[in-house]
């Protein structure tokens, strides 16, 4: 159906799709003098992979924050599933849905793994002080939640480091840490700050394999990423930055035929094949 | 055996119990949520005027209590509203000045007639109608090798009312603590950011945590007071360092080890000023450079435990360490 969904659609920057999840209109970031970000519009298919790409300092991230309210534009208005974005909290952003995970990894190191995946459930009714002093009001909740958490933790193959402390697993592990966490408020939209981001080779094919999923399970994903392997193999469309703005849209294959994007990237690294471009972080 | 019975004289006395609870407040800020509150005295002091201010004025003994817990829950308000939204370390700025601001303000010659300025409230001012509802006979009563008033000032009944206290708040800290409530906390320590991505309030829970912290410093402030006297600068910055150094000693974010810190803490200091006076002739060191002796053999036994012992004494590496 997401192979079939992209039919109509134009390849070209800020290309209007039949069922959009996200929209986003003329949002304008600017730190002092610098324009961060300047996207006229932009949109994500409902349950498709979507890909973000772009060089160094292209703004990916800095439009990443705007789009789940851990920054806030100047300029501009966000659609999420209907509901408008602007001057949102991140917290009620997550609440409606869209949950994020961050570039540097965000594990609570000191916190168990289940401790870890169960903060991550929504609708707990013990988070309310007063009804925390009645577990009879909660502990229903918190069974079903640890449930919920131990079959994602299986899926994840974290199950058997369930007590430990976050901050002694890998840094791939912590990455499906969060990964899995942020699945535990059953989101619409899951939003990937470069999943690959250290972790080994051997930890890539499971994770990518467990993004696919997410779109099979109904939801639709939007992600940044530098490794452009990994960006042919799972995504449905892709989108280009380069300076703040979209410069391209479209499937992965021609997307990277186009010039426009092989000029942003042979800018910044004229000597490097951009089929095997592995760029570093990004800020 | 003089000594052995003066340090267990000052592990179970109403003050040692006084300052385990200011630091079971501490604890719920810190060991908790992971603020840095450096006014703890502050919150301490408030609740000490308010209740005997209010005393003075004539109002029930209930309603003494609740207008200092009331007045500490007011002041958690007005430092976290502007300072809970940016990083830690504004809170302990404007919390250490803030604290401060109450000090000199208590001191203050303009309010003479409510706070008695430099000089502060008298214990006999305020401390009749909690002692007129003792149990206890109004005599010396020695229980065991224990001498105390039944219900005057330091005596067993301020002893039983301060420790049964501290049973209460170190139960509502682990029920808490245990609690979806207590988890959403400790995440918010970890990483502020990432608790948000969750869909979490943090500004919210993090203003709950310093309300509830400060209320129990402020009930710390009123029973110490309860045994000693109103007296600003008897609440300065050290008070809020010794209770640092209780928390950390005794182990943050665990249930007991705010008590234990708090007896360990006085104890140890009671034991260093007694083996020195019984032992160190006193041309070598006069009296009055006893206590500040000890503080200071106290303070290296401290560095001591910070770097061979970093999680305090209850406290789990893993979870709090510094």
């Amino acid at each position: 159906m997401a192979d079939t969904a992209f039919v109509s659609v134009p390849h070209e920057p800020g290309a209007a799709k039949p069922d959009p999840i996200l929209i986003a209109e003329g949002v304008t970031r600017r730190f002092g003098g610098l324009t961060a970000v300047k996207v006229d519009h932009f949109e994500v298919q409902r349950n498709t992979i979507t890909a973000l790409i772009g060089p160094n300092g292209a703004g990916k991230s800095t439009f990443f924050n705007l789009l789940t309210g851990f920054d806030h534009a100047q300029e501009g208005e966000g659609q999420f599933n209907g509901k408008p974005l602007r001057g949102m909290a991140p917290a009620k952003v997550a609440r409606a849905g869209m949950v994020r995970t961050f570039q540097l990894t965000k594990a609570l190191s000191r916190m168990t793994v289940i401790e870890n995946m169960r903060l991550g459930a929504q609708e707990q009714p013990g988070e309310n002080l007063l009804r925390a002093f009645a577990p009879p009001l909660w502990k229903a909740r918190e069974r079903e939640i640890t449930e919920q958490a131990h079959d994602l933790l299986h899926r994840f193959k974290l199950y058997e480091k369930r007590d430990d402390y976050a901050g002694s697993l890998s840094g791939g592990q912590r990455k499906l840490l969060e990964m899995a966490r942020a699945l535990m408020s059953k989101p619409t939209m899951v939003m990937l700050d470069e999943p690959m981001a250290g972790v080994n080779p051997a930890l890539t094919e499971s994770l990518l394999d467990h993004i696919v999923e997410l779109k099979e399970d109904g939801m639709t994903v939007l992600f940044v990423e530098h490794d452009m392997h990994m960006v042919r193999r799972i995504s449905d469309w892709v989108v280009v930055m380069a300076e703040g703005r979209i410069i391209a849209e479209g499937p992965a294959g021609t997307v990277m035929a186009n010039p426009a994007v092989q000029d942003a990237y042979l800018g910044a690294h004229h000597d490097t094949d951009l089929s095997e471009l592995t760029l570093e972080d990004d800020e | 055996m003089d000594i052995l019975f003066d340090v267990l004289r000052t592990a179970i006395a109403p003050s040692t119990a006084a300052f385990a609870l200011a630091a079971i407040g501490l604890n719920f800020h810190f060991g908790l949520t992971g603020l840095l509150n450096m006014g703890q005295a502050g919150f301490m002091l408030l609740g000490m005027y308010g209740f005997a201010i209010s005393i003075q004025q004539g109002w029930p003994i209930w309603i003494a209590i609740l207008v200092g817990l009331a007045a500490a829950a007011v002041f958690a308000v007005l430092l976290g509203w502007p300072t809970l939204k940016l990083r830690g370390d504004y809170l302990a700025i404007v919390t250490i000045a803030a604290a401060e601001m109450v000090r000199f303000l208590g001191r203050s010659q303009s309010l003479q007639g409510l706070t008695g300025a430099s000089s502060g409230i008298r214990g006999s001012d305020y401390k009749a109608p909690f002692e007129e509802l003792s149990p206890f006979p109004d005599a010396i009563v020695n229980i065991g090798p224990f001498s105390m008033h039944g219900s005057r000032s330091s005596s067993w009944w301020l002893t039983a009312v301060t420790w049964g206290i501290v049973l209460l708040c170190a139960g509502l800290f682990w029920r808490l603590a245990n609690s979806p409530w207590g988890r959403v906390l400790k995440g918010i320590r970890e990483d502020e950011d990432a608790v948000r991505s969750l869909g979490k309030n943090v500004y919210s829970y993090k203003m709950q945590a310093l309300i509830i912290g400060g209320v129990i410093g402020a009930l710390g402030g009123i029973t110490w007071a309860l045994g000693n006297s109103v007296q600003p600068d008897s609440m300065g910055r050290p008070t809020t360092f010794w209770l640092w150094t209780l928390l950390l000693l005794g182990g943050a974010a665990t249930v007991f080890g705010p008590v234990l810190g708090s007896i360990l803490f006085w104890s140890s200091l009671t034991l260093v000023k007694s083996l020195a006076s019984a032992f160190i002739p006193s041309d070598v060191l006069a009296p009055t450079e006893l206590e500040p002796f000890s503080l200071v053999l106290v303070g290296v036994t401290l560095m001591l435990l910070v770097v061979f012992r970093p999680q305090g004494v209850l406290g789990n590496k893993k979870e709090l360490a510094f």
